[in-house]
């Protein structure tokens, strides 16, 4: 045969479909039935209370502890992460200097429950009770106040929240940047850039990829930490629940409204995250992209 | 005066002298290749000549200027970061392996150079850009990401990215090994263009048709020393050394 064209072959009659998945239909109708009993039980008891829920879940009070909540979450994160990358940066310095205090921060803060340091922080008072400010070995004084009225139940939160997610940002950080190929940082240097400016052109915005989905866990795992502050008197959503259910005993009730708004918090910083994710990912396919695939697939 | 001149260079890796004793003078203008069996110490040479290396002993120069250290007295002292990486502006550096920067298209790789480190005005920056893009016939490629270019594009962006810092010499560090072999002509073009104009480069290559074509001096290293140099035709075509014959046997 001497074809110079290449013909396609004929078309086949049979179309194909796909094999009937009884069982997913089975597993489906028998995770509904499990779901729907356990909200029967829930019902069913006299002091779940749903109008009480409804009745305080936007009272001014509750909002008001939404709000902390989510300004501590904020500025912990905030502070947490500038810090955790210097600490990275510094763990990673041919500085020896550096690289110990670094290691010697992370190791206290991370090696320590956040519930202590709240508490240690909360009752700094009973360590040192006036807080001065002055020049070393002259009588100078700048500032001297008793520390309970320096430091609040929201500054010590503020302190002992960002001091603690300092310590794992800082870890998530350095993975980050050693995830970074070498020869970045070289090529960086190569056209005459100092290590620095390597750092922080080069090397820190390509981690960001890979720092950004475990930042989105600490986020998450903040905002729900917060109410460890509730032993503090830190005036978030946990500390107002907590103080209305210890006068009128509708402990459930109120637990229910802190939870719902959890909840509906956690998932607003979910879609955050997509979006941070899919703005990071440039040059690198599109992670996002593929997550809408996903839950295109879930939703076929 | 001499582009690049290298005196007495020694480099230990452990207890491996990777590099013992290497001297080399590259003239303006000229092109001069590095050959020699895999782990004969050429890309470290090539390393120690813009100081990504710190060599152990002996100076590297290029244009008369002494690459990370200063004179004091009779000994060289240690230059800070920031003027380690103000001498390394002359020489422009291409990569076996691209590292084009990932998060930058291809024109951010070519102005990030001149906009962030020779805090040039970023619109001259990118007409310069263009220029060099189109110089290595990528100018359609400017928006894309290194993720979406070929080997021989992104190679081709990266000697555009080293370009554009307007360097006194050129280092290649075997740039056509991680292409696949229809791609490596492309690079080969760019760069024998290159040597047309003039550019001053140092290449280490296994492409001995692009050293016997496009070299001025090629330089034999094996063990650490260099053990012979001289134009193509002879080192290439008659060499005097046994060790040179026995690698060049090997690999023709």
């Amino acid at each position: 045969m001497t074809a110079t064209e290449i013909a396609a072959p004929a078309p086949v009659e049979q179309t194909i479909r796909k094999r009937p998945r009884w069982g997913r239909w089975l597993a489906a109708a028998a995770v509904l039935a499990v779901l729907g009993g356990v909200v029967a039980l829930l019902l069913s008891s006299p002091n779940l209370e749903p109008g009480t829920i409804g009745q305080y879940l936007f009272r001014d009070f509750v909002v008001r502890g939404v709000l902390v909540t989510l300004w501590l979450t904020a500025v912990a994160m905030v502070l947490g992460l500038a810090g955790g990358a210097v600490l990275a940066v510094m763990r990673l310095s041919p500085n020896p200097v550096l690289r110990g205090v670094s290691w010697l921060f992370v190791w206290v803060f991370r090696g320590t429950p956040l519930l202590v340091q709240i508490i240690f922080f909360g009752f700094l008072g009973a360590l040192f009770p006036t807080i001065t400010l002055g020049i070393p070995f002259t009588d100078v004084v700048l500032f001297s106040q008793p520390t309970s009225a320096v430091i609040s139940g929201t500054t010590a939160a503020v302190l002992a929240l960002s001091l603690n997610e300092m310590a794992y940002a800082a870890e998530v950080v350095r993975g980050g940047i050693l995830g970074v190929d070498p020869g970045q940082d070289e090529a960086a240097r190569a056209i005459g850039m100092t290590p620095g400016m390597a750092m922080r052109r080069v090397v820190l915005p390509q981690a960001m990829r890979t720092i950004i989905p475990p930042m989105g866990n600490e986020t998450i795992t903040m905002l729900k930490s917060t109410a460890l502050v509730s032993v503090i008197a830190g005036r978030d959503l946990m500390t107002a629940v907590q103080t209305v259910y210890q006068q009128n005993y509708k402990v459930i009730p109120l637990l229910v409204v802190a939870a719902i708004w959890y909840l509906a918090l956690v998932s607003l910083l979910s879609v955050g995250q997509f979006f941070l994710e899919r703005r990071f990912g440039r040059g690198h396919g599109n992670p996002a992209k593929s997550i809408l695939k996903g839950l295109g697939g879930l939703r076929r | 005066m001499t582009t690049v001149s290298v005196r007495g260079i020694r480099k230990r890796f452990g207890d491996v002298e990777v590099l013992r004793g290497i001297d080399l003078d590259v003239e303006p203008g000229t092109v001069c290749c590095l050959l020699g069996p895999s782990g004969s110490g050429k890309s470290t040479l090539l390393r120690c000549m813009n100081h990504l290396e710190t060599a152990d002993a002996g100076q590297v120069r290029v244009g008369g200027d002494l690459m990370g250290y200063r004179e004091h007295g009779d000994h060289l002292l240690e230059l800070k970061p920031a003027e380690v990486a103000r001498k390394r502006r002359a020489v422009g550096m291409v990569f076996q392996r691209f590292h084009l920067f990932g998060h930058m298209t291809a024109l951010q790789n070519v102005t990030e150079g001149p906009v962030k480190v020779l805090r040039r005005p970023r619109a001259e920056a990118e007409a310069d850009a263009r220029a060099l893009l189109e110089r290595v016939g990528l100018a359609d490629k400017a928006g894309h990401y290194p993720a979406q270019l070929s080997g021989g594009q992104q190679q081709r962006v990266a000697i555009a990215r080293a370009l554009a810092m307007k360097p006194q010499v050129m280092l290649f560090d075997e740039p056509t090994s991680a292409l696949d072999p229809e791609l490596v002509g492309e690079v080969l073009d760019v760069m024998k263009g290159l040597a047309r104009d003039g550019m001053t480069m140092v290449v280490v290559t296994h492409e001995m048709g692009f050293a016997r074509e496009v070299a001025d001096t090629v330089v034999f290293l094996d063990q650490g020393v260099v053990v012979e140099s001289g134009p193509p035709e002879q080192v290439l075509g008659a060499p005097r050394h046994e060790r040179t014959r026995a690698f060049l046997s090997k690999i023709l």
